[in-house]
């Protein structure tokens, strides 16, 4: 599992990521807050890649019936986290009237 | 590199680019859903090409393999199938519950993945050792802390935990932990380990800290407390990623990691407290019996109430999570619509913290279809109060306690709050005359320019959209 990739290399990919996931959230209004825990908590359900892999190349009845939590509880994230996301953003609408008073003060700011 | 890794490594580069695509989307409403998409694809593709390993697999797992598959494919069907289900029939009132107990699935996940890491025994370099050791322990105590976060926030769980000396035993768990896990990385170091019963109890350890972590938390803190374990559960994942050379989860994980972090800090400055004040004040335990606000409180009737904001000409409404107890947004609305058709410039305002989560209630108030564009954050908004008619609060206390302000012995002194006081005239709806979450008596309600309208939300709004259809249109 553990293969060569540097240390120093790593880092990188932690930093880089650390810091576009800070710059990407920074510019979400705080209406969308909700959607967004959410939606990250839907994202970290990538774990349930890396249960498959632990499982696929299990070889005891230990390591089978981690793995198999591993990936049960990884689906979950993954299924729950992406069905609550989808299902609040499409509630999220707009006006229907044309152009009210509001709309143009939003604009303004 | 075999081509399988190849692929499978492309895959998780799509899927990374998918995932920032998707999060960048959420930066307005009119984007986000096509982002969230988005970002679902991505996950589909990484798990799809995700099986393309059972081609690549050790020697020594060969003979389990179709086992393996099988449980793969149950374990993913059962997720998600439950969750899904779950996700589809949540109310929205639920919602943060229901973030917590996924968020603790993702931490039960990863900490399932470092714990086999030590079962198998790949590596004997201190370093990987000891990522897998702190991945393990943010995953177990995202875990238990997330499922207590759950049961509180459900109201299984009512009243927050605490007894003498409780942070000195944390302290001790905690340290027993790093303990165990120390052991754990030493015993794994040598060439035939017999680590099992030390990782055994390291597990046990970090989850039984998650649990007395979450403990002594108050329900008013708990969606900063699960803001936070989303982002352990990122961070989680990134350290588990590094173990298995899997550079998409590393980037998924340390995305989420660091958002997470991010909401985290926001929410606690909304409710002027640091991060280390939410989680180990005991904030609210000792409610000290201040002396309340002299005077006597006004009360009208919902008509009366109406009446004033149909012929007023801008109105602020101010909701916290009281609305959503009585169930009674789609009635606001349809008073707000109502009195929007008689000319009145009506504008919801929106404290960070409102509701369960943030950002709860603006969920709440698009189930009942307000646009979003009638809904205002407090720093564009605070501003407008000076010089508008009406402010009507609904089911909301701490959030427009001027003591906030003036008060340096109420234990929500400095927090920013609506100046719902500033408006002209405030009207009050409120089921009786008890104090907020916070148990703290608010001057508000005694000023002279409030008037108190008692009664069930849903039983008042319903009241007031009659009124207003009996004074016609003009």
């Amino acid at each position: 599992m553990i293969t060569s990739m540097t240390f120093i290399i790593a880092l990188y990919i932690f930093v880089l990521a650390g810091f576009t996931g800070y710059i990407v959230i920074s510019r979400v209004p705080s209406i969308l807050h909700t959607p967004l825990m959410s939606g990250s908590n839907f994202i970290h359900g990538i774990v349930v890649v890396g249960a498959l892999s632990v499982l696929f190349s299990a070889t005891n009845v230990a390591e089978q019936v981690i793995g198999f939590f591993g990936v049960l509880l990884g689906a979950g994230n993954v299924m729950g986290g992406y069905v609550v996301t989808d299902r609040m953003l499409a509630m999220f609408r707009p006006s229907t009237k044309p152009a009210t008073t509001s709309d143009e003060k939003k604009a303004q700011s | 590199m075999s081509a399988i890794e190849y692929i499978v490594g492309l895959s998780g580069l799509v899927a990374s680019a998918l995932f920032i695509y998707g999060l960048k989307g959420m930066s307005s409403p009119t984007t986000a859903v096509r982002g969230i998409v988005a970002a679902g694809w991505g996950m589909v593709c990484v798990v799809a090409v995700c099986f393309l390993e059972i081609f690549n697999v050790a020697e020594d797992a060969r003979p389990y393999l179709p086992v393996n598959i099988g449980l793969a494919v149950l374990a993913l069907l059962l997720g998600g199938l439950w969750a899904g289900r779950k996700g589809r029939t949540v109310e929205m009132t639920a919602m943060p519950q229901m973030v917590a107990l996924f968020n603790a699935m993702g931490g039960g996940a990863a900490a399932a993945v470092a714990a086999v890491a030590f079962l198998k025994h790949e590596s004997s370099a201190p370093l990987p050792l000891g990522v897998t050791a702190l991945g393990g322990l943010i995953g177990c105590v995202s875990f238990s802390g997330s499922i207590i976060a759950w049961a509180k926030l459900d109201g299984r769980m009512n009243q927050p935990l605490r007894f003498g000396g409780q942070q000195a035993f944390n302290a001790t768990i905690f340290a027993g932990t790093l303990l165990l896990a120390g052991l754990t990385v030493c015993s794994q170091l040598e060439p035939a380990p017999v680590s099992g019963p030390f990782a055994a109890l390291f597990f046990i350890g970090a989850l039984a800290f998650g649990i007395c972590m979450t403990v002594p938390i108050g329900g008013a803190d708990m969606p900063v407390v699960i803001s936070l374990y989303n982002a352990f559960t990122g961070l989680a994942v990134g350290l588990d990623g590094y173990v298995m050379s899997n550079p998409a989860l590393m980037v998924a994980g340390m995305i989420v990691g660091s958002a997470g972090t991010l909401l985290t800090v926001l929410m606690a400055k909304a409710m002027n407290r640091s991060l280390s004040n939410v989680l180990f004040s005991n904030f609210g335990a000792t409610s000290t019996q201040a002396k309340g606000p002299e005077g006597e409180m006004k009360s009208v009737g919902p008509d009366d109430a109406a009446t004033s904001m149909r012929y007023a000409s801008s109105v602020i409404i101010i909701p916290g999570y009281g609305l959503a107890v009585a169930q009674a947004q789609q009635k606001l609305y349809e008073f707000v619509k109502l009195l929007q058709a008689a000319g009145v410039d009506v504008k919801f305002a929106i404290h960070p913290v409102a509701g369960r989560m943030p950002g709860h209630m603006n969920v709440l108030l698009a189930e009942a279809g307000v646009p979003y564009d009638m809904i205002y954050d407090m720093e564009d908004i605070n501003d407008s109060f000076a010089t508008t008619d009406v402010a009507l609060i609904i089911g909301a206390n701490d959030v427009v306690n001027p003591s906030a302000r003036t008060d340096k012995t109420s234990p929500i002194y400095g927090m920013p709050i609506l100046n719902a006081d500033q408006a002209r005239q405030v009207f009050v709806i409120k089921r009786g005359q008890g104090t907020g979450y916070s148990g703290v008596q608010n001057p508000l309600f005694f000023l002279k320019n409030t008037a108190m309208v008692y009664g069930d939300a849903q039983a008042v709004l319903s009241k007031m959209v009659e009124t207003l259809k009996g004074l016609g249109s003009n």
